[in-house]
């Protein structure tokens, strides 16, 4: 038994996955506008390479990295750049941003990406990254950071060990679960495409013990490529096990640094949609232009997963799933427990969107009046962070910013765990979410003032010493000439 | 790593542990240094003192209310009351008002005429230029005190609202 499982922590949840699971990936409709937004990865923004009324084809680079952490995009479709403005995005709660929208003239015309097609084996590791870049791969698990980036991060002497992490965050989502069942052979390849990338020893693909056929599907893959450097490990469906800390204790018996990254202890985690998409991207020059998205829950008639082009608009999905039910009460995007809630669904689907649920009374929990803390101690017992829920929440009335850090508020991860099982319905993690910026802001104006001082003292002494020297050649001057210096 | 050394300085500065920086060998923690790691260093001199730590040492040595730093606010007045043990109270309103937002001073570059009176009045070294050259604020070290504002003679220094901080 590793520490991790000895630790525990976490829950294990009713997954609600059968009902999008039933159906083979469906290919989503066709629409006829996509909405690109500029910013749907972590980082800088994009710049488009575009304006308005210029043909583009399908696959074609629309924009480019920003210096820095940023990524690629490219067409989903061929037709006309329309208009390159602000437009509501998911990913931004429903606010505007920066997007290319293109009008689809339905005829496909493909860009010609020949050159995109390499055989990974003969171009350096280095150049290996570089060509990820410029398929606009981003980490398809829900952040949506640039994979080259944080695979240039990574690069270590010995190569880092890497973790393919196959074990669904949170219940709903089941895209991954589909991916593994359907495209095994996909993620085999990117698999082994990101181990010659960061000159990495072996690959360790995760995934959960409560899905038996993408088990299957995956062993015969990497069966089928006969590499001895890929595994296959199981792991218990706790959620969060999907969750990158959790996941890399689960599997390597070691803890992530608080303040550092898996990088620090060799690893490296992509998520398997990432590494499916490496491998349409290195084999069929197919850059990320479509994604699997779950939509589920009991607001939609049929739930299923959708290979859906980036820019479809929610609307479109939801009408692909036979449109709503009466019970319809909320839209998420995201799983239940960390998802963020939309107010509509004219919303594009960007790199990010892994889960669309649309839920009804009977998918959320219901939460009732809050009570005070009985002190049960349930969350400190669940929490993946091993962080003391209680406490947080006791420093938060009124706030102290000295206790909050030192009770590792930032290490928070927001999985929702604490607030699931408390039983005085506190809404725990809605509160530590708007509690952490002011915490930062906090400790950044302690560092600030503490610069400050540095520099007001220092100033201060030079003032003086300035003074004094000054002092010191008056007297020097006022001094009568024959009079002997001692 | 950066997170770490934060999380450092700051429980230090929270706990009242005041690592002045002119302070060579360990030094006993005086009730001036825990009074100092309260106040905001802004160095405005509004509380009436030559600074923060001049008014510090002013409140240790019972020559100062706890009531007179403005851009401390009342969370300052409080924590200084904590510390004090007397009764907390707002700032008092003839030190002036308490700002809303985190400030920071812009010069306009075109108008200014290089005469160097800011830099001679800027308490942290936030201001850098050269004799009848332009100079410019740096804004990640401004406080805000506004004591550049006055000195100008032409004018080109206004207040701006503090730029976020990146992370
Ligand atoms: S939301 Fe934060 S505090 Fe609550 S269980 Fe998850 S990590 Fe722990
Ligand atoms: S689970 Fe809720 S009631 Fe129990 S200790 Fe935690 S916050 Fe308090
Ligand atoms: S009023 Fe200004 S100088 Fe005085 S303590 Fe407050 S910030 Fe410092
Ligand atoms: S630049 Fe002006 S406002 Fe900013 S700290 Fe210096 S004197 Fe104060």
């Amino acid at each position: 038994m590793t520490a991790r499982e000895l630790l525990a922590g976490g829950l294990r949840i009713e997954a609600h996955k059968q009902r999008s699971t039933k159906a083979p990936i469906r290919a989503a409709s066709l629409v006829e506008r996509y909405v690109i937004p500029l910013d749907q990865h972590s980082g800088l923004p994009a710049v488009p390479l575009v304006k308005p009324a210029d043909r583009v084809r399908m696959w074609q680079p629309i924009a480019q990295p920003a210096p820095g952490i940023s990524a690629w995009l490219h067409a989903p479709v061929s037709g006309e750049v329309i208009a390159i403005e602000p437009r509501p995005a998911p990913h931004r709660m429903g606010a505007p941003t920066l997007s290319i929208v293109i009008a689809n003239d339905g005829r496909d015309e493909r860009f010609d990406n020949a050159a995109a097609i390499v055989s990974f084996e003969q171009i350096s590791p280095n150049e290996a990254c570089e060509h990820i870049a410029r398929g606009g791969i981003v980490g398809l698990g829900g952040a949506a950071f640039p994979t080259a980036n944080k695979l240039e991060s990574s690069l270590c002497e010995n190569g880092p060990q890497l973790l393919l992490n196959g074990a669904e965050c949170e219940p709903y989502i089941s895209c991954d679960e589909v991916l593994m069942r359907e495209r095994a052979e996909d993620i085999v390849f990117g698999a082994r495409a990101l181990l010659h990338a960061l000159c990495s020893p072996n690959c360790t693909i995760a995934i959960e013990d409560d899905v038996p056929e993408a088990q299957a599907a995956l062993r015969q893959a990497v069966d089928k490529a006969a590499d001895p450097r890929v595994r296959i490990k199981v792991v218990p469906a706790i959620y969060p096990a999907g969750g990158e800390r959790q996941l890399i204790a689960t599997v390597f018996d070691a803890e992530v640094p608080h303040d550092g990254l898996p990088a620090d202890i060799g690893v490296v985690c992509q998520n398997v949609g990432t590494a499916a998409a490496i491998a349409r991207w290195i084999r069929d020059g197919q850059p990320l232009v479509s994604r699997i998205v779950t939509v589920t829950g009991d607001g939609v008639r049929e739930a299923g997963n959708w290979e859906t082009r980036i820019g479809t608009p929610f609307s479109s999905l939801i009408a692909d799933c036979g449109g709503y039910t009466e019970r319809m009460s909320r839209l998420i995007m995201g799983g239940s427990m960390m998802g963020t809630s939309l107010s509509h669904d004219d919303l594009p689907v960007v790199k990010a969107t892994n889960c669309i649920i649309a839920a009804s009374a009977l998918d959320l929990q219901p939460r009732g009046l809050e009570m005070p803390c009985i002190r049960c101690g349930n969350c400190s017992q669940v929490c993946p962070a091993f962080l003391l829920p209680q406490q947080l929440h006791w420093y938060l009335q009124p706030f102290d910013g000295g206790q909050l850090a030192r009770h590792g508020l930032l290490d928070c991860i927001e999985c929702g765990c604490c607030d699931y099982v408390c039983p005085s319905q506190i809404p725990l993690v809605e509160r530590f979410r708007e509690a952490k910026p002011l915490l930062t802001r906090e400790l950044d104006a302690h560092l600030s003032a503490h610069a400050a001082r540095a520099r007001f003292l220092a100033r201060n002494e030079r003032l003086a010493r300035l003074e004094a020297e000054h002092r010191a050649k008056l007297a020097e001057k006022r001094r009568p000439k024959n009079e002997p210096t001692s | 790593m950066i997170t770490a050394l934060v999380t450092i300085v700051v429980l230090a500065a929270l706990a009242g542990v005041a690592s002045v920086a002119t302070a060579g060998a360990p030094r006993e923690i005086s009730l001036a240094d825990r009074i100092d790691a309260l106040l905001p260093q802004t160095q405005c001199r509004r509380c009436t003192f030559e600074g923060c730590r001049p008014y510090a040492e002013a409140i240790a040595r019972g020559a100062a209310d706890i009531n007179q730093c403005p851009p401390g606010g009342e969370r300052t007045a409080k924590a200084l009351a904590g510390l004090m043990g007397v009764e907390p109270k707002p700032v008092g309103k003839e030190f002036g008002v308490v700002p809303d937002h985190p400030a920071v001073a812009f010069i306009e570059e075109d108008a200014c005429i290089g005469c160097t009176k800011c830099i001679q009045a800027c308490p942290v070294d936030a201001i850098v230029g050269a004799s009848r050259h332009m100079h410019t604020v740096i804004a990640a070290d401004c406080t805000g005190c506004e004591l550049c504002i006055p000195p100008c003679p032409v004018d080109c220094i206004v207040m701006r609202p503090a730029p976020a901080v990146a992370r």
